[in-house]
Formats: structure tokens, sequence, C-alpha cells
């Protein structure tokens, strides 16, 4: 296929992934304009983790097309590393942090460099990178702890750290799945603070069970179901579509 | 951060106690066994000189997989590969030095080629009467076998115990491919009998004591290169790939290209002490290559202390002063019991190892302290610790 004409960041079209006869996504279609927050909701087994997997090169799609920034890449022929450093950044929904490393050598790796073997052999830290990572640890609310071993973190800030270090790559577009699992409420609304603040210079997908989170977030939102979309739009509309209500929502 | 400078980022406290007592060794053996007098107490004898130089080159090896296996999760079963053919690129440049001494007193052809009938020096011996020549080929044989092994398998993203196997797999056919007499390698019995290296005599006292403070800086600066990259950024993208290698690729970071430069880096540092142990022995044959020798050096480092280079030493010096001692009296027969028994010891009692056991202890006490000190000063610009309620 031959570059896209769309505005769209993200553009997906038509995407099936079957595993073992199973289709974990069923000719998915979605897009994301640039500077765009969406929130993607749905039951378990809807494909929303998949989808992520689609978009950063885990999972190839067996039919169908991922282009990104306004069609310029085909994300379906690109692998992991490719796509990360075209500008897709991903938070996984089990906070994976380096638990070996400190928290401010957790944001070193991730942050905006040359990722090569020999710049990483002779890299030497300057003031602008002590100058990037420490705003950062402000921005996650992480400096206090910032030469501690990221294992030794509580739940709800190594979640925080990923995102941190989601914020160091310098991503154009974030993929955020499940923020806010196994936070308290006030961690949740602070979650939906920074999420927002991210959003004001970054494009954010966001992939969530907890409703009053995605109230908080007051996006647009996409309800998935059986790998394909079943609703979209804002929250109200969505939670009031009857077939939402049926299968995830509940009565 | 801390390593703004870089000496003082390679040489933390516990480095330098090694390298200072490394530095001590290196010189105190060789004045105990030529200086002071045979009857003295302090004398120490030209076999344990011998002996201690063995224990140096395995401590090189050791090293070598702790740089892959510590920092970087790559468990090599198939190491001593790469030391074998170091040591079999010296054995090379030992035979051609013996020219016309040998027993059939043929000035080209090692002795094995004459009793196999052989008319002319097979092409891959060529070079091999050059040191520089024979040097080159000690780092670029199992270099090359490295990089070409690892080339396929990290970029077919084989790890953990699979990776494992295929290593086993690959020293498994090295040694039966030595085995056979027409590869040219002088088969069963390998290369022995040597005479001189650069001109000394492989057997006389000086040599051995040369050979041993030669193998010491070997080892030091094997160990300053382990430093300088296990300190570095590049260390820390290791560490990450070790814990989490999925999470490293997702950042942007080529996998692959890492593990193949330190998997590659690391062989060659085995070639080495490889090289250097074959003059200390006296022999390489095709058992080097056997199986058992690198899951016993694989126990090495875990007996010391894996991701700590200095454990790695440690535990190369620790196991096989056991060995020798297991070995060489009425308990001989128990060794291979001693060993097994020392391998599930420290797996159930120290999984850590020794000297990571002790880098643990420092460690949790100086946490404790800057605990003690964040609690008091910015415990309000934490967020508050969760107790994570059950998500899903």
């Amino acid at each position: 296929m031959d570059k896209q004409t769309t505005s769209a960041l993200l553009y997906l079209d038509g995407i099936t992934v079957s595993f073992d006869g199973f289709k974990a996504l069923n000719e998915l279609s979605f897009i994301i304009e640039p500077g765009e927050m969406r929130a993607i909701i749905g039951p378990n087994g809807a494909g929303k983790t998949t989808m992520m997997d689609v978009v950063t090169g885990k999972t190839r799609p067996d039919s169908g097309d991922v282009f990104f920034e306004e069609g310029t890449y085909d994300l379906s022929k690109l692998d992991e590393t490719e796509i990360a450093a075209l500008g897709i950044g991903r938070k996984f929904q089990k906070p994976t942090v380096f638990e070996m490393h400190t928290v401010e050598d957790n944001l070193l790796l991730a942050l905006k460099n040359d990722r090569r073997v020999r710049a990483t052999l002779l890299w030497q830290s300057s003031a602008e990178q002590e100058g990037r990572i420490d705003a950062i640890l402000d921005t996650i609310r992480l400096k206090g702890v910032r030469s501690r071993v990221a294992g030794s973190l509580s739940h709800g800030q190594k979640q925080w750290l990923e995102i941190g270090m989601l914020l160091a790559q310098e991503p154009k577009l974030l993929l955020v799945d499940e923020p806010v699992a196994g936070m308290t409420d006030a961690e949740t609304r602070a979650t939906a603070e920074l999420l927002k603040e991210i959003n004001a210079t970054k494009t954010v997908i966001v992939v969530e069970h907890d409703m009053t989170f995605v109230r908080d977030l007051g996006v647009k939102v996409t309800c998935l179901h059986e790998g394909s979309v079943l609703a979209e739009g804002t929250i109200d509309q969505v939670s009031q579509n009857e077939r939402v209500v049926e299968v995830y929502l509940g009565r | 951060m801390s390593n703004a400078f870089p000496l003082t980022r390679l040489l933390d406290r516990g480095s330098t106690i090694f390298l200072v007592l490394l530095g001590a060794f290196a010189i105190a053996i060789p004045v105990l066994n030529l200086i002071v007098p045979a009857g003295s107490s302090l004398h120490v004898s030209t076999y344990l000189v011998a002996l201690f130089g063995k224990y140096i080159c395995y401590a090189m090896l050791a090293l070598s997989i702790d740089l892959i296996w510590g920092y970087a999760g790559i468990l090599s079963l198939g190491h001593g590969a790469f030391f074998a053919l170091g040591g079999y690129a010296m054995g090379m440049y030992l035979m051609r030095q013996i020219g016309t001494r040998g027993v059939y007193a043929n000035p080209i052809l090692p002795d094995f080629m004459v009793f196999l009938n052989w008319k002319e020096l097979p092409f891959f011996w060529y070079g091999f009467n050059h040191f520089a020549y024979a040097a080159l080929m000690i780092l670029l044989v199992p270099g090359l076998l490295a990089f070409v092994f690892g080339w396929f398998a990290f970029r077919s993203r084989v790890t953990g115990v699979y990776l494992s196997i295929i290593t086993q797999a690959m020293t498994y056919a090295l040694m039966l491919g030595f085995f056979r007499n027409n590869f040219g390698f002088g088969g069963n019995n390998g290369l022995t009998d040597f005479k001189d290296i650069l001109g000394f005599n492989v057997q006389a006292e000086t040599t051995r004591n040369a050979l041993l403070a030669i193998s010491c800086l070997a080892l030091a600066m094997s160990f300053l290169i382990c430093r300088a990259i296990v300190t570095s950024k590049f260390g820390k993208v290791l560490v990450a790939i070790r814990d989490a290698e999925a999470r490293t690729r997702f950042l942007g970071y080529r996998v692959e290209a890492y593990k193949l430069f330190v998997f590659t880096l690391s062989a060659c540092m085995a070639g080495v002490a490889g090289a250097l142990y074959v003059p200390q022995v006296g022999i390489i044959n095709p058992s080097e290559f056997a199986p058992a020798n690198s899951i016993e050096a694989v126990i090495w480092v875990a007996v010391g202390g894996r991701g700590t280079l200095t454990g790695a030493v440690l535990g190369a010096f620790v196991v096989n002063y056991a060995k020798t001692y297991f070995t060489s009296g009425a308990l001989a027969a128990y060794w291979l019991f001693a060993l097994g028994g020392l391998f599930i010891a420290v797996t159930l009692l120290l999984p850590r190892g020794i000297v990571g056991t002790l880098k643990y202890g420092f460690d949790r006490r100086a946490a404790a302290k800057s605990l003690a000190a964040e609690a008091g000063a910015d415990a309000e610009l934490a967020p508050t610790d969760a107790a994570p309620r059950a998500a899903e």
C-alpha cells in the first residue's frame, strides 16, 4: 500500500489478528488525530492490549493497515525498536520498570538520546540531561526518591515512574495501558491530572477499566468488543449505548 | 550522578582493593619463588607458581562469563569453547616453535602430522610461526565464532535455557571435531611437548613466573575493561536487558546489538585466558571443549557471586583451590560430590554468591541510612505508599 492521505497521527484500518483461530482483533478501525487524548474501554478480551501490541510492533496484523504520522510510516512493517524510535511510547499494564536500577537511572535509560552501542559506551552525563531528568522527576513527583532502587517503590510510584519514562522518551504518541490499576482514589485523581498535563503537548491513548477515571479525563471514548469498535463518542454517549451497557458496563 | 569522573567511576572501593591484592599477588609469588631460598618456610614452589598461573587464567574465564551472565543475563554453557580456541591458537604457535627438536625433527611439520604421514602444512597452520599472527588469531578466532553464533542466536531472539542449550551443543560439536585426527589439530592428544615461547624455555622457572605475572596483568586489564563497560550507560542498558528484555526493546534499544557486542568481547577475553593457560599447563587437547568444563566455570561465577566481577575471580580461586585440595589426596573420588554439594549449598544458602552477599549487606546498610535521612527531609514529596487494592 502506498502513502496514505490522512491527517491522522495514528490510522488503523481493518486490522485482524488471530491466534490459533481466535480473532483477537476483527476488522478493527479507528483514527487518532494529532493532539488528541482518547480513552479505550471494553471488557476483558476485547482486544485492547492486542491493539497496543500491533501499534508497537510486538504483534503483526494478519491483515489491515496501521499508519503513523499522516500515513508516512507503515507500522506493520517495522519492529519494536524502530517504532519506538519513531516516537511511540508504551506504558504496560503491569508496571515494568527496571527494578535493579535507581529511579533516576530508569529515567536516564528512557531519555531521548542516541540508542546505539557506541553512543552508550562513550556516554557522559551532562547538565542538560540532568536538567531534563530533574524536570521529569518534578512532574511525576518522585524527586524525593530519585536515588532509590525502583524495585523498592510502592505500586503507585512505579506506575508514575513508568509514565515518567514515557515522558523522557519524548514520544509523539503515548500508549498508556491501565495507568490507575491498583491505585488509591487520591492517586487516581492525581494521575488523571498528570495525563491531562501531558496531553497539553502530546497525543495520548489510555486503556482503562476504571470508569470514574475515564470520566475524570473527559475525553472521547472508544469502546471495543470482540476485537472491533462497538461505540465511540463522549463518555455519556458511550455509557448510554445499549450494546455497551449490555456487554461491558452491566445494568 | 556519581559517574562524572571516569577513574572514580571505574575504581570503587571493592575494585581498588581487588587490584591492589592482585598486584601484590603478581609480585609476591615470583619473589617468594625466585628470591626466597628453597629451604625457607616462605618459599613458594614452582609447582605452586604454575598452579596459581592456571587459577588466574580460570579467573579470567570466570570474569568473561560474569560479564555476559551477571550483567546481560546471557547464560553461556559453552564458554569453555572460546577458552579452548584461544588455547589452540597459542598451542599452534608453540608447536611451530619446536622446529627440529621434535621426535621426527621435521623443521616445518609438528610431530603428529609426520606421524599421520602428512606431506605439507595445512593452510590454516600458516602464519602461526609468528607470535604476532598467533596473538591476533587468539582474539580473532573466538571473537569471530562468537560474533557469527551470536548474530544468528540473538537476532532470532533465542534466550534463556534455549540459548544455554545451543551453546552446549556448540562446544560439544567442536569437541567432536577436534577429537578427529584429520581435523588437523592433533586429534585426541591435542598439542603438547612445547619447547619455548618467544625464545624463552616454557619449563624454566623464570618463564613460569613471568607467565604468572603476565596472566595477572591480563586479568587486571580484563577487569578494568569489564568495569568500564558495566559502569557506563551501556552497562545500565545490559542490566535493563537482563531484568526486562522486552521493556528495553520498547524503549528503543537494539537489544541484539548490545548482546552481540558484549558476547563477542567476552569470547575474546575467554580466548586470551585460554592462550595464557596453555603454556602454563603445557598441553591443550579436545577435552577442554567438554561441556562439563563450561558448566564448572559457570559454577565458579555462581559461588563467587554473579554480577559482581570480583566475585567471579574469587569463585574461580575458591572452587579450584578446593578442587586441587580434594583431587590430590585420598578424597579424590569424592570431588564431584563435593562440587555438586557446593553448588546446591550456594544456591540454597548463598543465592547471591560470596561477594554478592557481602555487597548486599553493605548496600542494605547504606540504603537504610539514606532512607532514614530521606524520611526526615522529603517524606511529603513522595506519593503515599498505596496499599494496592486488587485491580482486576
